[in-house]
């Protein structure tokens, strides 16, 4: 698209109306958007094709469109997180990623639904209801950034910006067949990305291909001095890097495999699928090791009490006095009465059962058992890293154990919703960046297999060298893009 | 109403443990974690941004000027200097804290292990301070309607964020055992030396009655002797020097009151009313109050370097004590003189009120005599009196010209404190200049002499000491406007 806009084949405001008109035929059914802004985005476009036709491109992606998931704060535009409790919400700031997006000219097409404050592996933790997935509309489109995922993948938007905290740019890129980036933690700002666990919270790409991720990682990336834990460090040539990959030559590449996060517990095809990736690997000259990452069988526990405690402090301040849903009780109520009502009126059971889990592992007398200890487990991880990198340039695994499960399946069951990231939490741990991309389809559902792509913290690169090379190879195989395969959506809608 | 012990007999039976807890807001053009100004007395919430108001998505920036400030404090409190140490998060739901957890230091204080001493009656006492740790403040509750402007009974509050994200340094002492009796007035003089010295460094505005210097007193009592720490109370909102003393003895007094009588203490918050001077029970504390305190994920530790820490340390002000001593001599004051000075709180008054010309005699005469006690008649502050050191300093002035006496300067202090201007304007306005003109003086002094037949006459049998009685009446006739040596001269030329 960015190169048809260079060479005038196309405008802005054209890409922008179809994307436009392609939500409004098919979002009634994938309902991936909480918020299209239209005119706002049409304006974007017009300004953009400006730049083109004098010759200053604020730069490549300047007007190719973009969705941003609903927890990032976003001027003028409505930002819910998903939630009841910021319904009517509309930030007097733009999130740095934001402001960037709009710097390098990429219209803004809305906002995409989520798991309420990104709590969740399916999307089906929303308060306006879940997002479906275009492979099957009857099933999750992952989370928590389902609807990111789920406009790249149906075509609504060709770019999405995501939030991954344990999982939730790459777990939805797995079973929509799309491709999602988890940048190293402090490679993009956090200034303006609404808050679940900060020390885990990381904003990037969502793409159908590895070299879009690249470039839309090389607009959002860099140091931001208003996020004191963003890194003060140049990104590298990620672009070129997903270029070079793209010529398909593996030689040299040591490919760590990780022991832990496959075999039991994973879908047979999801497997097969990912072991048939790594063969294709090898075949294009890459060296295979098996590591091993003892520590990470306590990942997902660690996960579950850091993550919680963090955001129990996070959402204390949704109290209805300065912004958001305002719940008043009858009689005579006090602030703290408004405060509890409203709480009450504007928060998910998901997001309930985070805080209460984060409020007691913080209490006096249990610090040091639950979160003291969850540090703890996380310095093992970061080693456990540090040992297996020591081995393998980029280390791999299935994304998730499984490809998309059907709407409602696991929504009793939090702990099984809580295995659909087992194999991304690591990543969060330690600080690592990790991406996503499609596999093929599992054999017995017809549904897409993810593929993770790991690698040491600010060795951002390399995921898209190995990753652009794997795409380069499958679609060699599959004699096209994953997505070409995907059902036609009017239909489904009709 | 309560039961009180009188202060005396609260001593003679138990002994007094003290720890003082300080709040100062440092003087930084910006917030801690933001960069909006922090002007005192603006429209509310008009140096408010996402950050200080907590909105959703927002993140925090250290402000390293107060970083420097909380390490040059800790430095002259003559603390260890953390070479790593991070901030944290205190949670507690409040509608004046825009997160609701407050950005603070738990286990890691930026700075810790130091002492202050303080001077009591010539006595020098060394309070130990446990540590000094950085944090944010909260914004400012308005509460409208009801008649107290408490919370209880409003109508309805407004919160002003102003206030809120600006750098606080909270300066905590182990407690203040053995000063017995003295132990308020230790206090006092804790706080005061501590302004002083904050002062010194100018990392603060310490004005106590706007709140950019506030003090908890935690004070308990234990049974004469006994070597123990009882239940301790901490009162709030003590928010002037002499409140700190008169809160200290009020708790001594209630405290004892309860335990003679057979009671137990609550551990609790208690608020200080200045007004009535008593303080009454706020908030039960126990040590099961649960601030969930973790580390703040949005902010990186803090990390000096030696160098810097070196670097700031010799960087110091001189210490308070050499200052005193030093100006001591250079005033040639007795130390009696001069620790009236320090226990009137005058000695920055009266050095500015010197450097705006006035003697070192004459600036003690008007702060610690005439100024201190209209002060405690106020029942405010020295500092708080509506007047300058350098109007002080002309009174002064407009005396040794001869433009008026001792009596007059009284009556011009008067007016300048009743808001009726500068020295000059209250002279003029009041009419006060002292009358030296013969004529006028010639026919008081005859009235006086008429008046008076047999002074008259003892003088002119040369018992010139007499003259006084005439000189005096010639006062009262001239409502004390008389320029006295010019009435003598007269006086003894007209009997002569």
């Amino acid at each position: 698209m960015a190169a048809d806009l260079a060479s005038g084949a196309t405008t802005s405001v054209a890409l922008t109306r179809a994307h436009l008109d392609r939500i409004s035929a098919v979002d009634g059914a994938v309902h991936a958007l909480l918020h299209v802004d239209a005119e706002g985005a049409l304006a974007q476009a017009a300004a953009s094709d400006a730049r083109r036709a004098a010759g200053s491109p604020a730069s490549g992606l300047d007007g190719v469109p973009i969705a941003v998931k609903d927890v990032l704060a976003t001027e003028g535009l409505p930002t819910t997180c998903g939630s009841k409790i910021l319904e009517g919400w509309v930030p007097p700031y733009d999130a740095t990623v934001a402001a960037r997006l709009r710097a390098a000219g990429l219209p803004i097409l809305g906002k995409t639904n989520m798991d309420e404050f990104a709590m969740g592996s399916s999307t089906e933790h929303s308060a306006y209801g879940p997002t479906h997935n275009p492979w099957d509309l009857d099933r999750i489109p992952g989370g928590s950034g389902g609807g990111s995922a789920a406009a790249v993948a149906a075509f609504e938007a060709p770019l999405a910006i995501g939030t991954d905290t344990g999982g939730s740019i790459r777990q939805p890129g797995a079973v929509t067949g799309t491709v999602g980036v988890k940048p190293t933690y402090g490679g993009v700002s956090r200034y303006g990305l609404v808050a679940m666990a900060n020390s885990l919270d990381q904003a990037g790409p969502v793409t159908r291909t590895v070299l879009d991720s690249a470039l839309l990682h090389e607009v959002i990336g860099g140091y931001d001095p208003m996020d004191s834990t963003s890194i003060d460090e140049p990104l590298g040539a990620l672009a070129d890097a997903a270029r070079q990959g793209a010529a398909g030559d593996m030689t040299g590449v040591r490919i760590g495999v990780i022991t832990e996060l496959g075999g039991e517990g994973y879908q047979a095809g999801v497997q097969q699928r990912f072991d048939e990736a790594v063969a294709l690997l090898v075949k294009a000259g890459a060296e295979v090791v098996e590591v091993s990452c003892p520590s990470f069988v306590h990942a997902l526990a660690a996960y579950y009490l850091i993550m919680p405690s963090e955001a129990s402090s996070n959402l204390a301040r949704f109290d209805a006095m300065r912004y958001g849903l305002r719940v008043v009780p009858d009689g005579d109520p006090s602030a703290e009465d408004v405060m509890r009502a409203s709480r009450d009126a504007g928060f998910g059971d998901e997001v309930k059962r985070r805080i209460i889990l984060g409020t007691y592992a913080l209490s006096s007398g249990y610090y040091d058992a639950y979160y003291g200890q969850a540090q703890k487990v996380r310095t093992l991880i970061s080693r456990d890293f540090e040992a297996a990198f020591a081995q393998a340039d980029v280390l791999v695994s299935p994304t998730a154990p499984t490809t998309a499960f059907k709407i409602g399946a696991k929504l009793d069951d939090p702990v099984a919703m809580y295995l659909n990231d087992v194999a991304t939490i690591p990543a969060n741990l330690a600080g690592i960046p990790g991406l996503s991309l499609p596999a093929g389809l599992a054999p017995e559902d017809g549904l897409p297999v993810g593929f993770q792509v790991l690698a040491p913290a600010l060795a951002d690169d390399r995921l898209y060298r190995v990753g652009a090379a794997l795409e380069a190879l499958l679609e060699n195989e599959w004699g096209g893009a994953l997505l070409d395969r995907a059902p036609a959506l009017e239909e489904a809608t009709a | 109403m309560t039961d009180l012990m009188s202060y005396d007999d609260a001593m003679a039976a138990f002994d007094p443990a003290m720890g003082l807890e300080v709040h100062v807001e440092l003087n930084t053009a910006t917030k801690m974690f933001c960069g909006c100004p922090t002007e005192f007395g603006a429209e509310p919430n008009t140096q408010t941004c996402p950050t200080c108001l907590g909105l959703p998505g927002s993140l925090p920036v250290v402000n390293g000027k107060a970083i420097e400030s909380a390490m040059r404090i800790g430095l002259a409190l003559n603390c260890e200097i953390a070479e790593w140490c991070r901030f944290a998060r205190k949670n507690y739901f409040y509608p004046d804290m825009p997160k609701n957890f407050q950005t603070s230091q738990y286990d890691e204080p930026i700075a810790f292990d130091g002492y202050l001493d303080v001077e009591v009656d010539g006595e020098i006492f060394r309070v130990d301070i446990e540590r000094a740790h950085m944090e944010e403040d909260t914004g400012k509750s308005l509460h409208v309607g009801g008649s107290t402007g408490r919370i209880q009974g409003a109508d309805y509050s407004l919160v002003d964020y102003n206030r809120a994200g600006i750098p606080l340094i909270e300066i905590v002492t182990r407690p203040i055992m053995g000063a017995g009796e003295k132990a308020p007035a230790v206090a006092k003089a804790y706080v005061a030396t501590l302004r002083d010295l904050l002062l010194g460094l100018d990392v603060s505005d310490v004005r106590m009655e706007q709140g950019s210097m506030r003090c908890d007193v935690n004070l308990s009592l234990s049974p004469k002797g006994a070597g123990t720490l009882g239940t301790r109370t901490e009162t709030k909102n003590v928010n002037s020097l002499r409140s700190v003393e008169r809160a200290a003895r009020y708790e001594v007094s209630r405290q004892a009151a309860l335990l003679a009588a057979g009671g137990s203490i609550l551990q609790e918050t208690r608020h200080w009313h200045e007004d009535t001077g008593v303080t009454t029970a706020g908030r039960e504390k126990s040590d099961a109050d649960d601030y969930r305190y973790f580390p703040e994920p949005d902010l990186v530790p803090v990390a000096p370097s030696r160098e810097w820490v070196a670097e700031l340390k010799a960087g110091l002000p001189e210490p308070l004590r050499d200052k005193r001593a030093r100006l001591q001599g250079d005033w040639g004051f007795t130390d009696l003189e001069m620790r009236d000075v320090v226990a009137s709180d005058a000695v920055g008054l009266i050095e500015e009120t010197i450097a705006a010309g006035s003697s070192p005699q004459a600036a003690r005469k008007w702060w610690v005599a005439e100024l201190t006690r209209r002060a405690n008649e106020d029942g405010v502050e020295l500092t708080e009196l509506p007047i300058t050191p350098e109007q002080v300093a002309r009174i002064q002035a407009l005396v040794d010209e001869g433009a008026i006496n001792d009596k007059l300067a009284r009556q011009v202090f008067d007016g300048v404190l009743a808001g009726e201007g500068e020295p000059d304007a209250v002279v003029a306005a009041r009419g006060l200049a002292v009358v030296s003109d013969d004529g006028a003086l010639g026919e008081a002094i005859d009235r006086a002499i008429a008046a008076n037949p047999d002074v008259a006459d003892k003088i002119r049998e040369g018992k010139v000491a007499a003259a006084g009685a005439l000189i005096g009446a010639v006062m009262k006739d001239m409502r004390g406007q008389a320029d006295a040596g010019r009435v003598r001269e007269l006086v003894l030329e007209k009997l002569s």
